[in-house]
């Protein structure tokens, strides 16, 4: 609702799709970290939580935390130029439908390859 | 630099950890754009979940070299999104709950930080079938 209202041009939307998608990365290490940790302690447990990466479901979720990190890879860019070039930022919103570009261009086959398992290809 | 961003965090001027934090954020972002996106790459293009059970993990780390790569990896992760959280924390609360939350934040910080370096250096992970 609040995303709908809101009039935020491209410069506000890039900045809370970073924050959410920082969130989610982070909330994913903490899971990683752990899982790890129970390969060197329970590899049982360790390989059933593997067989869920696996699943459908798991690819699904995959291709969301691809997304969160590709997009927070291109827009951590897009923050540095402007930061460390600030004539940059005159070209802020362009720079983001650049980023966009190659979210789809590198997304789309990325995340066919993460799911093409579950169609059985 | 002026005090107003339409990018990220504008630039501390006070200096000191703040300002080095601002500069660490920048340097590590460059390298897990590099780190974080090879491996989601090597984990799910060249193989696939499928594949990467423990034994998958005890073959990886049978080489020290890769074992240190990963260590080091793992270093620039954490802090990087521990910073990260410790920014957005600070931006919703205030006070004692800021206090609070952040004292959480760093002791979450430090035992994920002790679990990831205890499995990276000394798993010995037993062959399951």
């Amino acid at each position: 609702m609040l995303l709908i209202r809101y009039r935020g041009s491209e410069g506000m939307v890039a900045w809370a799709f970073h924050r959410i998608s920082g969130i989610a990365i982070w909330a994913f290490v903490l899971l990683h970290v752990f899982d790890i940790y129970l390969s060197g302690s329970d590899p049982s447990v360790y390989n059933d939580l593997l067989s869920f990466y696996a699943s459908p479901i798991g690819r699904v979720l995959e291709v969301l935390l691809g997304g969160a990190l590709l997009y927070h890879a291109l827009n951590g860019i897009r923050i540095l130029l402007m930061d460390f070039w600030p004539r940059l930022t005159a070209y802020h919103k362009q720079i983001w439908y650049a980023n966009w570009a190659i979210f789809v261009g590198v997304g789309l086959p990325a995340a066919f390859v993460i799911l093409k398992p579950i169609f059985g290809l | 630099m002026s005090l107003y961003s339409r990018s990220g965090r504008p630039r501390p001027q006070s200096g000191g950890f703040e300002l080095a934090a601002w500069y660490y954020m920048r340097l590590s972002g460059v390298a897990l754009f590099v780190l974080a996106l090879l491996h989601f790459s090597v984990m799910h293009f060249v193989f696939d979940p499928s594949q990467e059970k423990a034994g998958f993990i005890d073959a990886r780390w049978s080489d020290v070299l890769i074992r240190t790569f990963d260590w080091l990896f793992l270093v620039i992760v954490l802090s990087h999104a521990f910073l990260g959280i410790r920014t957005v924390t600070k931006d919703y609360l205030r006070g004692g709950r800021r206090t609070l939350a952040l004292t959480a934040l760093y002791l979450l910080g430090i035992v994920v930080f002790v679990m990831g370096t205890m499995v990276v250096m000394t798993a010995n992970i037993p062959s399951v079938q």
